[in-house]
């Protein structure tokens, strides 16, 4: 019982199907208290929708759970008053002014010091001066500190984030991710979902869900540990060439290039080495490297299977 | 054959993507089959500036071969149906008054005896002439009819060679001068906040769907009923100036007469905006798209253009049509502010198409609140 009120959320066997299309298969997930959780996967994976089941704005057509202790399928609007979820789109009326869009969400959720929660926002985000701005003139990085701001405006102790961060610079993103380890270090819990995989690794942990299973889970180091992946760096010009005879290579699962680098990757050093030694003249210098979540996370990516071609 | 302005490759592409668009999205198609079938059976029917079979009551205090003939001239003329013949004179007036007859028409009691006496008889026809259109010509069908009465029944001994014999006197109640505006202006009341409240919250819903801060009114605590309400309250201010504009225009440009209260105006005005919003948000919440809503409400709006009396004589539409014009508020809008400026109704006399209105509000409300999706499946 004590682990349960530990848990912001707790979720089992999450399923939902739009038509025909399974897109959230038995999705499992756990957000203790305090920890911020990255949730990654491939564009049209089932973030965007398990994170909607979370929050009630989707009914889920299997499995059950809890946010904050409230049943997801029958408390949703405990649920929507007590959790703040961030969009992936912004969101919020943009023929409002940045002080109308944070006092109609003050108004909206009851607050009672409305007044003084919505200058302290407007003041932590530095907006006082231009509160009365509309919020369509805010650049990409603005809106979505303003969406921050606004979902933060009732202090809740779980958020949802969508794909917060996506389009913003990375001063504003590393801005960003200082006030959420700020707050998770006041206990409020979060399950954020990205593609950064900078972002990914300031995360107390990850879940990876590719075509709506969920593939990995657990801390960076865990899910790279796991996977078991050797990686190799080739450096030289022209690697183009060479990266598509080594795919040739039995034992080569992965090759990517990353300007003058390519990441040979593989579950077998052997034969991985076998391929180089055969392919790179004195123009490639290789050596073994440390596999990054990067190449771990296209690498589970290549090996599951997109069902969702199947019921097309 | 190919070049950089037009490529018929390119071109059948698009109309391959633009048929299959209009296939998924039932709701246009059916709407671009189905509303020119239903605006040409609507409007090629309904439709009659000739209106006959108009409701009169008799009022006959002399009942003789002539005054039979009379009459039976006139239901043979098409133009009157004699729905009522009676001696209750207050009866007949509070009818005219409520707008469920058009005429009266009273047969004085010695009627018959100055006709023999070839003494100029009166005949006194009262007109409801809010609508100088719906009476017109049924009134000038009379002088034929009165012709015809005394070619066929006044032969021989009774003969008489002038056949003006017979006084008629027409009173054309309510707009004496038989002037358009004085009908035109308070109907067009109705019309313009029809057009424009409708369309208005029609767009409410799906525009924050289409915006995407649907979304995030969702994951508030916010529940329907409050975003349905909440969101035409705007638009009830509006509709108060509107009303007041053309009120004030009514009097100020068109010297249009207010027999009736302000208190009594302003409360119908007020009832009629509220069930315009309900209906636009009630669009609002089954479209899928604001395109799907504007349409949705254009085909709401014109049927209560044509068919609720304020283009065309309600009363000169055939049955069916009359019925489905009981159904649209502008109907009832049209006699209600009619009846207040034109004719000085008082409560009792605006009742019946009070509470219409009042039945028609709440039910699309329900249907709104219904309909409203709580949640983005």
């Amino acid at each position: 019982m004590k682990l349960q009120t530990d848990l912001a959320i707790d979720v089992k066997n999450l399923q939902k199907y739009f038509g025909n299309k399974h897109v959230v298969k038995d999705l499992s997930l756990q957000v203790k208290k305090g920890e911020i959780v990255g949730f990654l996967g491939p564009n049209g994976s089932g973030k965007t929708t398990a994170i909607r089941m979370m929050c009630g704005l989707l009914t889920p057509d299997g499995g059950e759970g809890k946010c904050l202790g409230y049943d997801i399928a029958t408390q949703s609007d405990e649920i929507k008053r007590k959790v703040g979820y961030m969009t992936q789109k912004f969101s919020y009326w943009e023929d409002l002014s940045i002080r109308e869009n944070l006092d109609f969400v003050g108004r909206i959720y009851e607050l009672s010091n409305r007044k003084h929660l919505v200058e302290e926002a407007l003041e932590n985000l530095g907006l006082t001066s231009r509160s009365s701005q509309l919020a369509k003139t805010l650049s990409g990085g603005w809106k979505q500190r303003l969406a921050l701001a606004a979902c933060m405006l009732r202090k809740p102790r779980l958020l949802l984030l969508d794909e917060p961060t996506a389009g913003v610079d990375p001063s504003a993103r590393r801005d960003f991710w200082e006030e959420l380890h700020a707050l998770a270090a006041k206990g409020v819990s979060v399950l954020i979902s990205t593609h950064y995989m900078d972002e990914a690794e300031r995360c107390h942990s990850l879940a990876y869900i590719a075509y709506g299973n969920l593939l990995a889970k657990g801390t960076a180091e865990e899910i790279i540990t796991h996977q078991s992946i050797k990686t190799f760096n080739v450096s030289g010009n022209d690697l183009m060439p060479l990266s598509n005879r080594l795919k040739d290579y039995e034992g080569v699962e992965q090759t990517v290039i990353f300007g003058q680098s390519l990441h040979v990757s593989g579950k077998d050093t052997n034969l991985i080495q076998q391929a180089l030694q055969k392919e790179c003249t004195e123009k490639f210098q290789y050596e073994s490297i440390a596999t990054s979540l990067e190449d771990v996370f296209i690498y589970i990516m290549k090996h599951s299977t997109d069902n969702f071609g199947e019921s097309l | 054959m190919s070049n950089r302005f037009f490529h018929w490759k390119r071109w059948w592409a698009i109309v391959i993507k633009e048929f299959l668009q209009l296939k998924r999205d039932r709701i246009t198609f059916a709407m671009m089959i189905g509303i020119p079938i239903m605006q040409l059976m609507l409007f090629g029917y309904a439709i009659n500036t000739d209106p006959k079979h108009l409701p009169t009551a008799i009022i006959s205090y002399d009942q003789s071969e002539f005054t039979r003939s009379f009459i039976s001239g006139m239901e043979n003329s098409n133009y009157f149906d004699i729905v009522k013949f009676s001696q209750d004179q207050q009866q007949a007036y509070e009818e005219l008054r409520q707008g469920k007859i058009l005429f009266i028409l009273t047969i004085p009691a010695d009627f018959t005896r100055k006709l023999l006496r070839h003494e100029h008889p009166t005949l006194l026809f009262e007109a409801d002439a809010t609508d100088p259109i719906a009476v017109g010509t049924a009134l000038s069908s009379i002088d034929p009819i009165q012709s015809m009465v005394i070619r066929k029944d006044m032969n021989g001994p009774l003969a008489i060679s002038n056949s003006t014999s017979i006084d008629i006197r027409v009173h054309k109640l309510y707009n004496p001068e038989a002037i358009t505006q004085y009908n035109i202006i308070p109907g067009l009341m109705g019309t313009i906040l029809t057009l424009t409240l409708t369309m208005m919250t029609a767009l409410a819903i799906t525009r924050e769907s289409e915006k995407g801060t649907m979304e995030n009114l969702l994951a508030t605590p916010a529940q329907p009923i409050e975003i349905i309400t909440g969101k035409i309250i705007p638009y009830v201010f509006i509709g108060l100036i509107q009303s007041s504009i053309i009120l004030t225009a009514a009097h100020l440009l068109f010297s249009v007469p207010f027999e009736g209260k302000l208190l009594h105006a302003y409360s119908v005005i007020l009832l009629f905006i509220f069930v315009n919003l309900t209906i636009g948000i009630t669009i609002s919440s089954l479209a899928q798209n604001m395109l799907q809503a504007m349409q949705l409400s254009i085909f709401y709006f014109l049927p209560s253009l044509l068919l609720s009396g304020f283009m065309f004589p309600f009363l000169g539409m055939p049955k069916w049509a009359q019925y489905v014009g009981e159904f649209l508020p502008l109907t009832h809008f049209n006699r209600l502010i009619r009846g207040i400026v034109l004719k000085g109704n008082g409560f009792l006399e605006l009742w019946p198409n009070i509470w219409p209105l009042m039945l028609i509000g709440v039910l699309t409300l329900t249907i709104a609140v219904k309909f409203y999706k709580r949640t983005l499946d």
